[in-house]
């Protein structure tokens, strides 16, 4: 009964105080620690290049964030699920993953200068397909972006 | 040691540090103790108008430093408590005219005359914040309900610890309970939740504050104010009582109360 006249009321909508506690946590977890929203997502996907060279995980499952008791106390949870039990057509596939991460290590790095928004030079060293790419990309998530550039390769 | 020491500060400018200051300096006056209140925001004096003491500055705290003038030449005495004093600010100089060694020398010197020593710190993070909080013994975080303000506390809040200084205590100013109630403004839980420090005051929005500080009469000063008296309750605190906090919710409508009885609260 409250809860149909909380409804009708508009008391169940979530307000805009909500939305600036949020908003509030995220800005703030990123002032504590002095690492941009976009810095951590580089540092995310550089990991996950890393953990890909010897691991197989399932990347949609991958979680990598940042927990704060308070401000003077955070630390990187990462949660990387492992795929144990591959099937030989996954394996193969697998392999081939690897080595296209093994690559995209390389890009990464490029990336990363990307974001300082200077290296049309490098890019176009690393590989001129990527170069372009990017630069086709460049306004969508640069995670998105990654991954779509290995795809591509794999 | 004698008295203490309390800065007032913020991170942001204009959420109601001065404001604060001034009315903490005159329930901490009206409370019996032996209040100076020093602007610490040199070039933008602000706090003797706030008081209504704008035309009583002949010498500032500039002048104090810089040894062309004594220290009880250069307080102001308040009109209307013979124990609470001003210390205005230069309003034609800069904040490096004052130096952090300077503000401990000057306070430990009103120490030995005075209960408390009320500090304005100036908007920021830099020099002038620095002069103000390095003779603290206390520092009170003033903050409004909203993202930019509680940020630049965050901010200031991160600095104070590190300055070992901490933990401030917190100033919720300016909230508006209907606003809450509907979800549209961050409560003072939302803000101890994201701060993480202890609340001293929540000072609830009060149109008789604009009011105070056209006349150049602090609203504590005014029995009618519900801010007046959440800053009275400010002092009381920081004296050491056990204040509970007042009950802000004002409007109970018929709605409400249909809910309330309808939820069996």
């Amino acid at each position: 009964m409250t809860n149909l006249l909380s409804r009708l009321f508009g008391r169940g909508k979530k307000g805009s105080g909500a939305t600036a506690k949020d908003r509030l946590r995220f800005v703030l977890q990123h002032d504590r620690i002095n690492l941009p929203p976009e810095r951590m997502e580089e540092m995310k996907r550089e990991i996950l290049a890393v953990i890909v060279k010897y691991l197989v995980v399932d990347k949609d499952r991958v979680e990598i964030d940042l927990e704060q008791r308070d401000r003077s106390h955070s630390k990187l949870v990462a949660e990387i699920p492992v795929v144990i039990n591959t099937p030989p057509s996954a394996a193969n596939s697998v392999n081939q993953s690897v080595s296209a991460a093994d690559g995209s290590d390389a890009n990464g790095a490029n990336k990363g200068v990307d974001t300082d928004g200077n290296d049309d030079a490098q890019d176009g060293d690393a590989e001129d397909d990527d170069a372009g790419k990017e630069t086709e990309d460049a306004q969508t998530e640069q995670r998105e972006n990654g991954e779509e550039t290995k795809d591509a390769k794999a | 040691m004698g008295g203490k020491v309390v800065t007032i500060s913020s991170g942001k400018g204009g959420v109601g540090k001065t404001t604060a200051t001034a009315n903490l300096g005159i329930s901490l006056a009206s409370l019996g103790k032996r209040v100076v209140v020093i602007d610490a925001d040199i070039g933008l004096r602000n706090l003797d108008v706030i008081m209504g003491l704008e035309n009583r500055i002949v010498y500032d705290l500039v002048d104090i430093v810089e040894g062309r003038s004594k220290l009880r030449q250069a307080m102001i005495k308040h009109k209307k408590f013979a124990d609470l004093f001003l210390i205005p600010a230069a309003q034609t100089r800069d904040k490096m005219a004052v130096s952090p060694e300077d503000m401990v020398k000057l306070t430990d010197e009103l120490r030995q005359d005075f209960d408390y020593i009320l500090i304005d710190s100036p908007a920021g993070i830099e020099r002038g914040f620095r002069n103000a909080l390095e003779p603290a013994d206390e520092v009170l975080i003033v903050t409004n309900p909203e993202v930019s303000a509680v940020r630049d506390a965050d901010r200031i809040i991160g600095l104070i610890e590190a300055a070992d200084k901490g933990p401030g205590k917190l100033i919720i100013n300016r909230l508006k309970t209907n606003l809450v109630k509907k979800g549209e403004m961050l409560s003072s839980e939302d803000v101890f939740d994201i701060l993480g420090l202890t609340i001293i005051g929540i000072i609830p929005e009060d149109e008789l504050v604009l009011s105070a500080s056209n006349s150049g009469i602090p609203v504590t000063l005014n029995l009618q104010s519900k801010a007046g008296m959440a800053f009275n309750n400010v002092a009381r605190r920081v004296i050491g009582e056990d204040v509970p906090f007042m009950n802000l919710d004002e409007n109970r409508g018929i709605f409400q109360r249909l809910v309330r009885l309808l939820d069996g609260r």
